[in-house]
């Protein structure tokens, strides 16, 4: 199997192993992998995408304890086999959530480019923290 | 902790009226790819040449595998465990290069002559080619192979991509990559080059002017460094932070920015006690922390 990883962007301020992790996640959700199925090992995938393994094996050790994948030893990473459908699902309904969001503020005047800051600065700065912009 | 295989404290280097180094210190973590970034001129090849015994500190200490620099014996168990290439690559212009291999090799007891044709192919060198016919690249890599050959359980490197075609660095970062990967290996590595050294790093050491300015996990960095403008109906406060992690405000009509090392949401939760109509935080890339840890305004 062969997933098609795409070159994490260094310079985006996100770290590289948040954007490996996201990249294993849309890859679940859109079922380009699906459970069961292999992960590329540390090595190859750090060599191919020429980033630290290091950071290979901190995204592969935080998707593991996510429960998204399972490490076997001395096999490799495979993708588990309970969370994709349910991850759908919370997927489906996040979309919703953002596209009346978008909807609001595009009522209120806001174009695309203000719109897509405003979301980038929340997620830049406020992660997990549920907070209210002023 | 992890192990640290290079530990230096507080190294001043003076020629003559001109301070090198005014009291710089870092460490470098076993297994790790290590990048060392500065400006021209900022001390990072005098650093590595006090590392590897090739020149002396004026004062402070250094240890490599937890031996001094300083001591002489010592100073040669780590030139024969650490392998070093530097800006100027000297190598018998005469030989082939296949002759430079099996000359360097006969000094190295744990050398992989299983990696000779793997890396002499990735960087396209032939073996029958003479040394003095090598392009820039390749003189580059050859050096490079003579190095990762060694099996050295440190690679120091001053600049190994500087004058290289895109390709060619590339190879190069992928080779270093792959070694930190495949065996007990750390690798230093100076650069002026941020944005490789944001690909391949996972630490990150940065000096200005003699001195150590950052020393961090670059997922770190990445996490915790935010801008952040609050801006205000009327002209901005000058607001003292009780927050940490104010790196530096700047204050422009009505807009007030800071850049935050650590603790945005604490920053930005106080500013919102100073009642802002809006509040952007923004990510900061290493490029940025660098030039404003160097001084340079961004």
């Amino acid at each position: 199997m062969e997933t098609s990883f795409l070159r994490p962007n260094p310079s985006s301020g996100v770290p590289i192993y948040l954007q490996l992790i996201e990249q294993v996640k849309h890859a679940i959700e859109t079922g380009a992998l699906r459970a069961g199925e292999q992960l590329p090992g540390i090595r190859p995938l750090a060599e191919r995408l020429v980033i630290n393994p290091n950071t290979v094996a901190k995204a592969y050790r935080e998707l593991e304890h996510e429960g998204i994948i399972e490490l076997r030893h001395g096999a490799g990473a495979f993708v588990s086999g309970v969370r994709p459908r349910q991850m759908t699902a919370n997927v489906r309904a996040g979309q919703a959530i953002v596209a009346a969001a978008i909807t609001r503020l595009r009522a209120r005047g806001l174009g695309e480019e203000e719109i897509r800051r405003l979301f980038e600065a929340q997620l830049g700065g406020l992660s997990g923290k549920g907070e209210r912009s002023a | 902790m992890p192990e640290a295989i290079i530990e230096a404290t507080n190294l001043r280097k003076t020629y003559g009226d001109v301070e090198a180094l005014r009291g710089l210190s870092l460490d470098v973590h076993a297994g790790s790819l290590c990048g060392f970034l500065g400006r021209n001129g900022a001390g990072k090849t005098t650093t590595l040449k006090i590392l590897l015994g090739m020149m002396r500190p004026t004062s402070g200490e250094a240890r490599v595998f937890g031996r001094r620099v300083s001591d002489s014996v010592a100073s040669i168990e780590i030139r024969r465990d650490a392998a070093f290439v530097g800006e100027d690559k000297p190598l018998f212009d005469y030989m082939t290069v296949q002759d430079v291999i099996r000359f360097t090799a006969a000094f190295y007891p744990q050398w992989r002559q299983d990696l000779e044709q793997y890396y002499l192919a990735t960087f396209g060198i032939a073996p029958a080619m003479k040394v003095k016919t090598l392009s820039r690249g390749m003189r580059t890599g050859l050096a490079l192979v003579l190095a990762l050959c060694r099996n050295a359980r440190l690679l120091i490197l001053d600049e190994p991509t500087s004058g290289l075609d895109p390709a060619m660095s590339e190879q190069v970062l992928q080779a270093l990559v792959r070694h930190v990967a495949s065996a007990e290996t750390t690798v230093f590595f100076s650069s002026h080059q941020i944005a490789e050294v944001e690909q391949v790093a996972d630490r990150v050491v940065i000096i200005d002017r003699g001195r150590t300015t950052i020393t961090a996990a670059l997922d770190d960095l990445r996490a915790q460094y935010r801008r952040i403008h609050f801006v205000f109906d009327d002209d901005a406060p000058a607001p003292v932070f009780r927050a940490k992690g104010v790196e530096r405000m700047h204050r422009d009509g009505r807009v007030l920015t800071v850049l935050a090392s650590a603790g945005a949401e604490g920053i930005v939760e106080e500013g919102r006690t100073l009642r802002p109509v809006s509040v952007d935080v923004v990510p900061v890339s290493l490029k940025e922390i660098f030039l404003e840890s160097s001084g340079v305004e961004g």
